[in-house]
């Protein structure tokens, strides 16, 4: 059987060889590139990152890559964002100033915040596993979900968050000191993952895993 | 507040994993990464890497160690050790590591941290400390593996650096360190209590129960080494213990 190939956008932020390998396990054959061309024509693309949220966005900009997401969009390719690369999905941040994003998921990104639900100190970034809850009222069938279970935990390592605005969008969530943050966000052929499927042992590979199968 | 971390810490020199007392005195233990895999293996939530002689001889040999780890190990990997720019710190996440840990470096330059963490964010950017008593309550901060003495109260340095930019303090006590003794207390209910980063506690892990004080002291993750090299206990009894007594730990299925 042939390999299931996958683009990896190279927009110079992040820990990409991780992500490399997590995919080269799942069987992928993967290409790390920032080339528009190979890009716009890869089957199923990963966008990677950490990081501050305006500097990607400017480096997709001047890359010539900002046109090319909106193009796979459209085309329905699968794309799966990453941590900081999920976030540039939605409308805008908040992250030092307001800054615009790509706009393919209706919301914005907002900084976690640094209080408990009641009141008690909350340190910042989350970093750590946290516990992935079904929050998609047709349940995970059909998303990158699909063979994970609510309770899986999850490696999240962030200071901001996606809040979509369609809930319809909010595929799972994890809980941070009672405060719910968007773990997974889906439409269409896109979806955006704020932890590191690449770095959360057999739970995130298999997230993976689905990403290039199907 | 997050699950606590049970961290596997693998201080590395050469192309050996070594193990001391107070940071000193190393003995060989094995090949780094045959133990990493198996520490992934049993559910350890996180690795770090900590090259002991980088800083003496201003060399960074850990490259190759980090690069082959990541073609099996699916867990963040933080590195530290001889990182004394900006340049080391990408090449290091280059080679796939997730988090920079800066120490000696920081002391004497600390823009380095917010030079790190305007780079790669604050998240990227770990403070490590290496604390040694001085007073009650009073700690001072060692560099170099804990030869080096520089002045600096440990409280002050650690919300000094999160002021720069750091995003997590890896706290070792050099006094317990390879003891067995337990964690130092005192010294990570002191620093938690400062800052509002996360913070791992490293130092003196000498039996699992010493998990439930160093949690009630505020620590987000334990770095653990000694007790885990010789086969003391496995990770999956640490996680159990935590279960039992009601801590919140990651969920992890043996495979």
């Amino acid at each position: 059987m042939k390999k299931p190939e996958v683009i990896v956008i190279d927009y110079g932020v992040g820990n990409l060889l991780s992500v490399q390998r997590g995919l080269e396990k799942c069987g992928a054959k993967v290409i790390v590139t920032c080339n528009p061309k190979i890009i716009l024509d890869g089957n199923r693309v990963v966008m990677p990152g950490v990081g501050a949220f305006s500097n990607a966005m400017k480096a997709l900009k001047d890359l010539g890559l900002i046109v090319v997401l909106n193009e796979l969009a459209k085309r329905k390719t699968p794309l799966l964002g990453i941590c900081l690369g999920m976030q540039l999905l939605l409308d805008e941040s908040e992250e030092f100033g307001m800054t615009k994003g790509l706009g393919l998921i209706p919301g914005r990104v907002i900084p976690v915040p640094n209080q408990t639900n009641t009141g008690k100190k909350q340190k910042i970034p989350h970093i750590g596993w946290s516990s992935l809850q079904n929050s998609h009222s047709k349940g995970w069938g059909n998303t990158l979900l699909q063979n994970n279970k609510p309770g899986d935990d999850a490696y999240f390592v962030h200071s901001f968050m996606a809040v979509p605005s369609d809930s319809n969008n909010l595929i799972a969530e994890c809980n941070y000191g009672g405060i719910k943050i968007a773990a997974m966000i889906g439409k269409d052929q896109i979806t955006g993952c704020q932890f590191h499927p690449e770095k959360s042992g057999e739970v995130g590979l298999e997230i993976l895993r689905n990403f290039c199968v199907n | 507040m997050s699950n606590i971390r049970l961290i596997a810490r693998l201080d590395i020199k050469g192309p050996n994993l070594i193990k001391g007392i107070h940071l000193e005195g190393l003995r060989i233990i094995g090949l780094p990464n045959e133990y990493a895999l198996k520490y992934y293996l049993q559910g350890a939530d996180e690795l770090i890497y900590m090259d002991c002689v980088a800083s003496l001889y201003g060399r960074n040999k850990l490259s190759d160690i980090i690069m082959a780890a990541a073609k099996d190990i699916f867990i963040p990997m933080t590195v530290g050790g001889g990182i004394r720019s900006v340049d080391d710190a990408t090449a290091a996440l280059r080679v796939g590591a997730d988090k920079i840990a800066v120490n000696t470096a920081a002391v004497a330059n600390p823009k380095l941290i917010s030079d790190i963490a305007q780079r790669f964010g604050n998240q990227c950017m770990v403070l490590s400390i290496e604390a040694k008593q001085v007073g009650k309550d009073r700690w001072e901060v060692y560099t170099d593996n804990g030869r080096e003495h520089t002045g600096l109260d440990v409280i002050e340095w650690a919300k000094y650096g999160v002021s720069m930019g750091a995003g997590e303090i890896l706290l070792t006590s050099v006094d317990n360190e390879g003891t067995r003794k337990g964690y130092d207390i005192p010294l990570v209910k002191a620093v938690s209590a400062a800052v509002d980063v996360p913070l791992i506690a490293s130092g003196g892990m000498g039996r699992p129960e010493d998990l439930l004080a160093v949690v009630d002291a505020d620590a987000d993750g334990i770095a653990m080494a000694d007790i885990l090299h010789y086969n003391r206990v496995v990770i999956s009894d640490i996680r159990t213990l935590a279960e039992n007594e009601g801590l919140s730990v990651r969920y992890y299925e043996k495979t």
